[in-house]
């Protein structure tokens, strides 16, 4: 297999590697459009990683001593990550241009951690996974803080560099003790090692805990959650775009794989910490979120809402588990993506919009703009027949299957709950009367407004097709 | 037999008509085209529903023209719709009461007559798509995007406390069906099948069916409502503009009614015998306390928000006798309360749209000044009495003759609330129609005009209609019931 190069799974990530480099270099001897060009260039290169990624070799040849893997599943998620990217890429460059932050450097910020985020979902070895993980966060870290004159910018960035630093501290500890006492780091040498015991010793579940709390933080899972409304209020929009539609996708399909790959045979060992993440996730997103006056806080909140219902597919721990996940995670995707687009779009008075109050007379001014963010949010809250509801659907079924019967009643009573904040939503921008019409300005680019109809298309029509995406994911193996 | 998918027409007709409306540009001028390709596509839809009835096969108890698709290649989940005769009439009640709420709201919506007008074409294509899926989880998903729409007529075109009456009838509303929503899971685990014309045959274990029907319960009783999970009702009656409270009592709390028919007497006929007593209970309670609330109101619409509840007390005490007078009184009464209540919210718009208030004490007299009012108001609020002769006699009847079979208790409890029912509503009437005009603003007011005519006088012959000739309702059903009824007792016999 060796001598025919295309084979090589590897070839994607080496070829997105050595593109950023050339986006870096490209950005640096642009005189002019520096940032435009480098985000064109950057939405190109993701583009042709896609490809490379869906026309990759289906063989199962895990190169560099298996430090990575590869499967239908990290595929999905791959792709996954990669539409993201490109979306909100896409969604944010009118936003940039309009605060004037007009750093080359963004997008190319966004290739590596991209970059990082396809190497978290293939890796196969604690080592390889912790260096991916480190960097897709570096480059996240400097994008958060990417306004340096803008003291709530740096503020998120340093906050979020301090607990992503301390978060990493905790799985690299993690890591030490499943290797100190399993005598290997990669997945499946762990698995096969630990399939010759019965339960665990009490340095492996130490080891184990560890990882837990850190890829909690990941993915801001309650009680790990506390940077996440920070980071998104502090961090210009559009990153915050970015940091609500991309990350999270690597970080599910990297908790799914640690959990399912090496442990897959201590299901009851890890599956009380992920009961305990979903339950705290599904409760804190949903209640917190009522008191929420900012979009974007109410939006991680939701985000955090949202990565409960992904860790009850997990908990399942089923082949209908992994379906969940991958339709849930693309419902999400979606969502994020639209209400990005949308957000990235309005001024109130010139500025941004971030009080959800400010969204008051919309459906006068914008009658469109306004009946789409009222789907998202009914989407989002699982209101059929929006894309959203399926998602959710499908968690409950593989759920059920494992018999997971409180599980699921406490999920559905967290989505109601949730449903309030979502149709408060709506009900500022169509209950209450606006006194000062005409503030409110929706200006959005071409490509924007393609992204936006595209996803809002699939949002309300996923119904009449849904065979497409659940037979991909329901041939997705871990 | 008709060939071509006349099911599918009937649901996706409104929804046509919606999308033909989005194009339409609103302005002054404009906002009558919107009207009037509103009232055309209900209008062409309720016609449709007519030949659903005309061509109605009343000798086959089962599914009839049922159109089935593969939706879901991973698992059983249809798109699989069809009329039995215990859906044929919620249908038509659908089909039949929207045109009639376009036109109550032709003159007093003024503001987004658009939104106004798609909410209502949006509502009637899931209303219809519920009551004619035999697929639950197509049931499903008919049955909660109603929420959608129904959240945004009360939220926008409300009263003062529209906010808090929408909020509320969502939420309550969503914490119910949410419920049933795991249930349907769980059924599907259990049988691999999603075709509520195969669930009907007992498949479950019986803690199983417990939890099953509790499951269905919290959210049948929200809809219908019951005593005591009624609450969102007054409010959302109340704030809800006319036609939003004339589909909220004509077809709304229908839903309740038909999913108990359909999902607990025919899929969990074991749990349900386990819970007659407490249903029976919930129902005597509803009926005689939710009188006696209605007694005490102030506001007209209110006091007809809470005679719904004990209306419907009446037809869950029907559903749960599961016997064939209990069963078909028990739909009769749905029908005619959807007629009746309809009409009387359209009667108390009637007046509203003159005075802008639905304070009793305001009016008085109204008979001096209104004498057609006074007569249409008199036929619908005998039918809600249920004076022989109208609709709501026969529905009545046959509940209690029913439930002498079941208790006598039951039956004085029944009886008590009807008694309280003519209470309440004669007393409504008096008020407001007889006597002298006392209020000098009501001096001029007019009586009802042509158009409000072409709303109320259809109602009023089909109340008197189904009070005269009820078997033309009741052949139709008489099959699809019995064939619940069987299979109740034959799942309770072993």
């Amino acid at each position: 297999m060796l001598n025919n190069i295309y084979n090589i799974f590897f070839i994607p990530e080496i070829f997105l590697a050595c593109s950023s480099f050339v986006c870096l270099l490209f950005g640096l001897f642009l005189k002019k459009n520096a940032f435009r060009q480098t985000s064109n260039l950057a939405v190109f290169v993701l583009l042709l990683t896609i490809l490379l990624v869906y026309y990759g070799s289906e063989s199962n040849f895990a190169n560099y001593k298996s430090l990575f893997s590869h499967s239908s599943f990290i595929n999905f998620f791959k792709i996954l990550a990669l539409l993201g990217s490109i979306a909100s890429i896409i969604i944010s460059k009118d936003y940039f241009l309009g605060i004037k932050l007009k750093n080359f450097e963004i997008p190319v910020l966004f290739l590596f951690s991209t970059l990082g985020m396809m190497l978290m979902i293939a890796s196969n070895n604690l080592m390889s996974m912790y260096l991916a993980i480190e960097l897709q966060s570096l480059s996240l870290y400097v994008a958060a803080a990417i306004k340096r004159d803008s003291i709530s910018s740096a503020e998120s960035g340093v906050k979020y560099f301090i607990l992503g630093a301390l978060s990493s501290g905790i799985l690299l500890y993690g890591f030490s003790l499943i290797y100190g006492f399993t005598g290997s780091m990669n997945f499946n040498d762990i698995s096969f090692y630990l399939s010759k015991y019965d339960n665990l010793n009490l340095g492996l579940i130490f080891g184990l805990v560890f990882v837990m709390v850190g890829l909690a933080f990941k993915v801001s899972a309650v009680p790990f959650h506390m940077w996440t409304p920070d980071v998104y209020e502090g961090a210009p929009n559009s990153i915050t775009g970015f940091f609500a539609i991309v990350p999270k996708i690597a970080a599910v399909a990297l908790i799914y794989r640690f959990c399912l790959v090496p442990f897959e045979n201590f299901y009851l060992e890890w599956s009380q910490i992920i009961l305990f993440l979903s339950i705290a996730s599904m409760f804190l997103g949903a209640i917190a979120a009522i008191a929420q006056s900012n979009i974007k806080r109410l939006l991680a909140y939701s985000s955090i809402g949202h990565i409960g219902y992904i860790l009850i597919a997990l908990v399942a721990s089923n082949d209908d588990g992994i379906k969940a996940a991958s339709i849930y995670m693309f419902s999400y995707m979606l969502m994020n993506v639209a209400i990005f687009a949308i957000l990235l779009s309005l001024k109130v008075k010139n500025e941004y919009l971030i009080n959800i109050s400010d969204l008051k007379g919309l459906s006068k001014s914008n009658p469109i703009v306004s009946l789409s963010i009222s789907i998202i949010m009914l989407s989002m809250a699982g209101i059929p027949p929006f894309i959203g509801f399926f998602g959710k659907f499908y968690v409950f079924i593989a759920a059920i299957e494992q018999e997971l019967y409180v599980l699921s009643v406490l999920g559905v009573l967290a989505s109601v709950i949730s449903a309030f904040y979502y149709l408060r939503i709506i009900k500022i921008m169509y209950f209450d009367e606006s006194k000062s019409e005409g503030i409110i300005n929706f200006q959005i680019s071409f490509q924007s407004k393609i992204i936006l109809s595209l996803s809002l298309f699939v949002i309300i029509c996923f119904i009449f097709y849904p065979s497409l995406l659940i037979n991909i994911s329901a041939s997705l193996t871990i | 037999m008709i060939d071509w998918p006349l099911v599918s027409v009937i649901i996706f007709l409104p929804l046509i008509g919606a999308l033909i409306i989005l194009f339409i540009k609103e302005d002054e001028l404009t906002s009558i085209n919107i009207k009037w390709a509103a009232l055309l596509a209900t209008l062409g839809t309720f016609i449709l529903s007519l030949i659903l009835w005309l061509q109605f096969d009343y000798s086959n108890p089962s599914y009839q023209y049922e159109e089935k698709f593969r939706w879901f290649d991973d698992f059983n989940f249809f798109y699989h719709v069809g009329v039995d005769g215990i859906s044929l009439f919620m249908i038509l009640l659908s089909t039949f009461l929207t045109p009639l709420c376009i036109l109550a709201s032709w003159n007093n919506i003024k503001k987004r007559v658009k939104e106004y007008m798609l909410s209502f074409l949006f509502l009637e294509t899931v209303m219809i798509g519920m009551f004619a899926s035999i697929d639950i989880l197509l049931f499903y998903i008919f049955f909660e995007a109603v929420l959608i729409p129904m959240y945004l007529i009360i939220g926008i075109w409300g009263g003062n406390r529209r906010i808090y009456a929408s909020f509320k009838f969502f939420l309550y509303t969503l914490l119910g069906s949410v419920l049933m929503l795991i249930a349907i899971i769980v059924m599907y685990r259990n049988t691999s099948s999603m075709s509520i014309e195969f669930l009907q045959g007992n498949y479950f274990s019986y803690n199983t069916q417990l939890f099953l029907w509790l499951a269905f319960f919290a959210s049948f009783a929200v809809k219908i409502p019951m005593w005591p999970f009624h609450t969102w009702l007054p409010d959302a009656h109340v704030e809800a503009p006319t036609a939003g409270s004339v589909i909220l009592a004509g077809v709304l709390l229908k839903m309740g009614g038909y999913g108990f028919i359909r999902f607990s007497l025919g899929m969990l006929p074991e749990a349900t015998e386990f819970f007659i007593p407490l249903i029976m209970t919930l129902s005597i309670v509803a009926i005689v306390y939710t009188s006696l609330v209605a007694l005490a109101q102030t506001d007209i619409k209110k006091l007809i928000a809470y005679s719904s509840v004990a209306h419907m007390g009446i037809v869950t005490i029907g559903i749960f006798l599961v016997n064939q007078q209990g069963l078909e009184g028990a739909m009769m009464q749905m029908i005619s309360h959807g007629l009746v209540s309809a009409a009387l919210f359209l009667c108390v718009g009637v007046i509203y749209d003159r005075m802008h208030t639905r304070e009793i004490e305001f009016y008085g007299g109204l008979v001096q000044r209104m004498p057609l009012y006074a007569t249409v108001f008199m036929i619908f609020m005998l039918g809600s009495v249920g004076l022989p002769g109208t609709s709501g006699f026969i529905g009545e009847f046959l509940v209690i003759v029913g439930a002498f079979k079941f208790s006598s208790y039951v039956v004085i409890g029944a009886a008590f609330g009807i008694i309280l029912s003519a209470v309440y509503m004669l007393y409504l009437y008096k008020r407001i129609i007889f006597g002298t005009i006392t209020n000098n603003k009501l001096a001029d007011i007019l009586d009802i005009n042509t158009r409000e005519k072409i709303i109320l006088i259809p109602l009023a012959i089909s109340v008197i209609l189904l009070g005269i000739f009820p078997n033309l309702f009741l052949d139709p059903m008489r099959l699809s019931l019995e064939l619940i009824i069987t299979n109740y007792e034959i799942a309770n016999a072993k």
